[in-house]
């Protein structure tokens, strides 16, 4: 069994309430950062943590603090983004519906840690119910003096808010973000200037993701070096997977990283194995917007070594044999599962959600989204995969976020490692329009 | 949808939560309340956002209309158009199809007549959408009725509980600020 530093308590009874968090030990990275160490000690311990973006980036969370601006006689602010919307990816949501004491505490000792006296959560919109809980957790602890004017004493002020989203995976880009906070529409902005010195309404700020910031509680309580005695190198601490598809116990699961892909996949503690009884296809590990690879690949490297669950292990061989372990979303596919329909599916989601202001991403999103859909409906030519592949290549690099590439990746490792699929889309059309189709390399399963 | 001659209002209700969420941007920033001052008015005025409606947005919030429509017509959660009593939002992305979405919108729309982006069921009930991910993955597949996660919408029993449930709400669930939830509004295709 692996450290639960973060759900250890998830399922008690009523943790949701200031009054059983409080017994479970919740809120003495506050006291402790108010009362005994300065801010920028907070922010040393959170870079000795090693601890890295947990929202899919993967950067270093004390190097993007020490990047904040800090002019005198200028508010600056910390954003959560809990605009949850990576496809596979339902980690922050659970987080915070059982635990929305544990987010609230990670703000409240961060934002004391940055200097922000004002703090926003931006949650995605469909999660109004969390909102609800968060608004609620949120007034205990004012009731708590945890929040508000002077927290225990200590001369420091802290406003906290929830602001909801209205449905744009985009917004979870964080100048999209923080364009919607302001009331507009979701459209990423132009960097330079970073966040960390023109953000929210041009004042300095940070976003961190929801994971990230419930981690600063234990870096504080229990000190950086030692959260850093978890993981593997660069891959310290746990981390929330959330497993889904073709599982026998999908959910989430607070891993140590380092954990072997297959004993994730297999153990009992863990997904249980492949559901129906049915053997692995593929996995897309990180959230769809990472390379998709086959069951040998994700298992083990190209050079025959054990798949582990670190941010290295999972991007070793690169994008020709490798992936990412980005939002640790964590998309299992059996053996009868159609790689054309799930990348056409995956295409559609990208063309959908781009927002439309850079015309690669906006022309591009929507061409591979119609060859594919053609591929996959039985219309589609031998030429229409590499032509795939061009546009994928057309996208990469030439948008102003990385929307482009998160829709560029899924179709160019799609056709990478399964080829023969979708030349068999093309030269037996009409098998492969039938509903439930899938290639096999022994023949048709319909 | 007939003309409305009177001018919408927000509840009394409402008003005072949309002072309260106002008062959390800074003072100059009335704007940032676009969001939930939109969800606010969805809830309030039939589970859609018309015209008359974003002009009320506009006027509450002090930006000119166009800086409203140009909002609610970006965001996928603000219906534009008149909607049925409930709006069954169904999860179409990867991880809900590879657990059957696909099937689960055939089934919803032999059972309640209405189709996917068409209008609402004859009898006014039920509007269907399909959305992208809901970020509930594990527990496909979804389906979200205003602020609730129907989830494991796998068997015919599952839909059926979801349906009912839904047919027996006169009123739709009170929010925070309310005593009692607004009647559901009636469908005007």
């Amino acid at each position: 069994m692996g450290r639960k530093l973060l759900t250890e308590h998830i399922n008690v009874e009523g943790i949701d309430t200031l009054e059983v968090y409080r017994k479970h030990g919740g809120y003495r990275s506050v006291e402790k950062a108010l009362k005994t160490m300065t801010p920028d000690e907070v922010v040393e311990e959170v870079k000795k943590s090693g601890l890295r973006g947990r929202g899919g980036a993967g950067f270093p969370t004390g190097m993007k603090w020490s990047f904040l601006a800090k002019p005198e006689g200028v508010p600056r602010y910390l954003v959560c983004n809990a605009d949850e919307s990576e496809p596979g990816t339902f980690k922050d949501r659970q987080l915070m519906s059982k635990l929305p004491h544990l987010l609230i505490e990670g703000m409240i000792t961060s934002s004391y840690a940055l200097g922000a006296n004002t703090s926003y959560i931006y949650i995605r919109g469909e999660l109004l119910y969390v909102l609800r809980i968060l608004e609620k957790a949120i007034a205990e602890a004012y009731a708590a003096g945890f929040l508000g004017k002077n927290i225990l004493g200590s001369g420091y002020d802290l406003d906290l808010h929830v602001h909801p989203g209205g449905g744009a995976y985009i917004c979870g880009e964080e100048t999209a973000l923080l364009e919607s906070l302001e009331g507009k529409r979701g459209n990423p902005r132009n960097k330079p200037p970073f966040p960390a010195v023109q953000g929210l309404y041009a004042r300095p700020t940070v976003v961190n993701n929801v994971e990230s910031i419930a981690a600063v509680p234990v870096i504080v309580n229990e000190g950086g070096d030692e959260y850093a005695k978890i993981g593997v190198g660069r891959s310290t601490g746990t981390k929330l997977i959330s497993a889904c598809g073709h599982l026998n116990k999908p959910g989430i699961y607070e891993i140590e990283l380092g954990l072997p892909v297959e004993e994730f996949i297999y153990s009992d503690e863990y997904c249980g194995g492949i559901w129906k009884g049915r053997d692995l296809k593929a996995v897309v590990a990180g959230g769809s917007s990472v390379p998709i690879l086959p069951k040998e690949l994700i298992l083990k490297t190209a050079a025959g070594e054990n798949r582990l669950m670190t941010y290295e292990s999972l991007s070793d061989g690169g994008f020709v044999t490798g992936t990412m372990l980005g939002s640790g979303g964590f998309i299992a596919m059996d053996e009868t599962t159609c790689i054309v329909r799930n990348t056409w599916n995956f295409s559609r989601f990208y063309h959908h959600e781009s927002c439309g202001q850079c015309s690669p991403c906006r022309e591009g999103t929507g061409w591979m989204e119609k060859v594919l859909h053609r591929l996959e409906h039985g219309h589609g030519h031998m030429e229409d995969i590499d032509l795939l592949v061009s546009v994928a290549k057309q996208i990469e690099g030439n948008t102003i976020c990385p929307l482009g590439e998160a829709a560029a990746w899924p179709v160019a490792a799609a056709v990478r490692h399964f080829r023969h699929e979708f030349e068999w889309h093309a030269t037996h059309a009409k098998e492969a329009a039938q509903p439930g189709a899938v290639y096999r390399p022994s023949g048709v399963l319909v | 949808m007939e003309s409305t001659a009177t001018k919408p209002q927000f509840s009394e209700a409402a008003k005072a939560e949309i002072a309260r969420i106002c008062k959390q941007y800074p003072e100059e920033r009335r704007k940032s309340a676009m969001l939930p001052v939109l969800h606010i008015a969805q809830a309030e005025f039939g589970g859609w956002v018309s015209p008359e409606v974003q002009d009320l947005v506009a006027e509450v919030l002090g930006v000119k209309p166009i800086e409203v429509y140009e909002v609610s017509s970006f965001y996928t959660m603000f219906n534009l158009k008149p909607v049925g009593k409930h709006v069954l939002e169904i999860c179409r992305t990867g991880p809900c199809m590879l657990r059957g979405s696909d099937e689960l919108t055939a089934h919803l729309e032999r059972i309640t007549g209405a189709k996917v982006g068409g209008p609402a069921s004859e009898d006014g009930l039920f509007t269907l959408k399909e959305v992208e991910c809901l970020a509930a993955c594990g527990f496909a597949p979804i389906v979200q009725v205003r602020e609730k996660y129907y989830e494991q919408l796998d068997t015919p029993e599952a839909v059926d509980a979801m349906l009912t449930e839904l047919r027996n709400q006169v009123h739709r669930p009170a929010l925070p600020w309310e005593e009692t939830g607004l009647p559901n509004a009636v469908a005007n295709n």
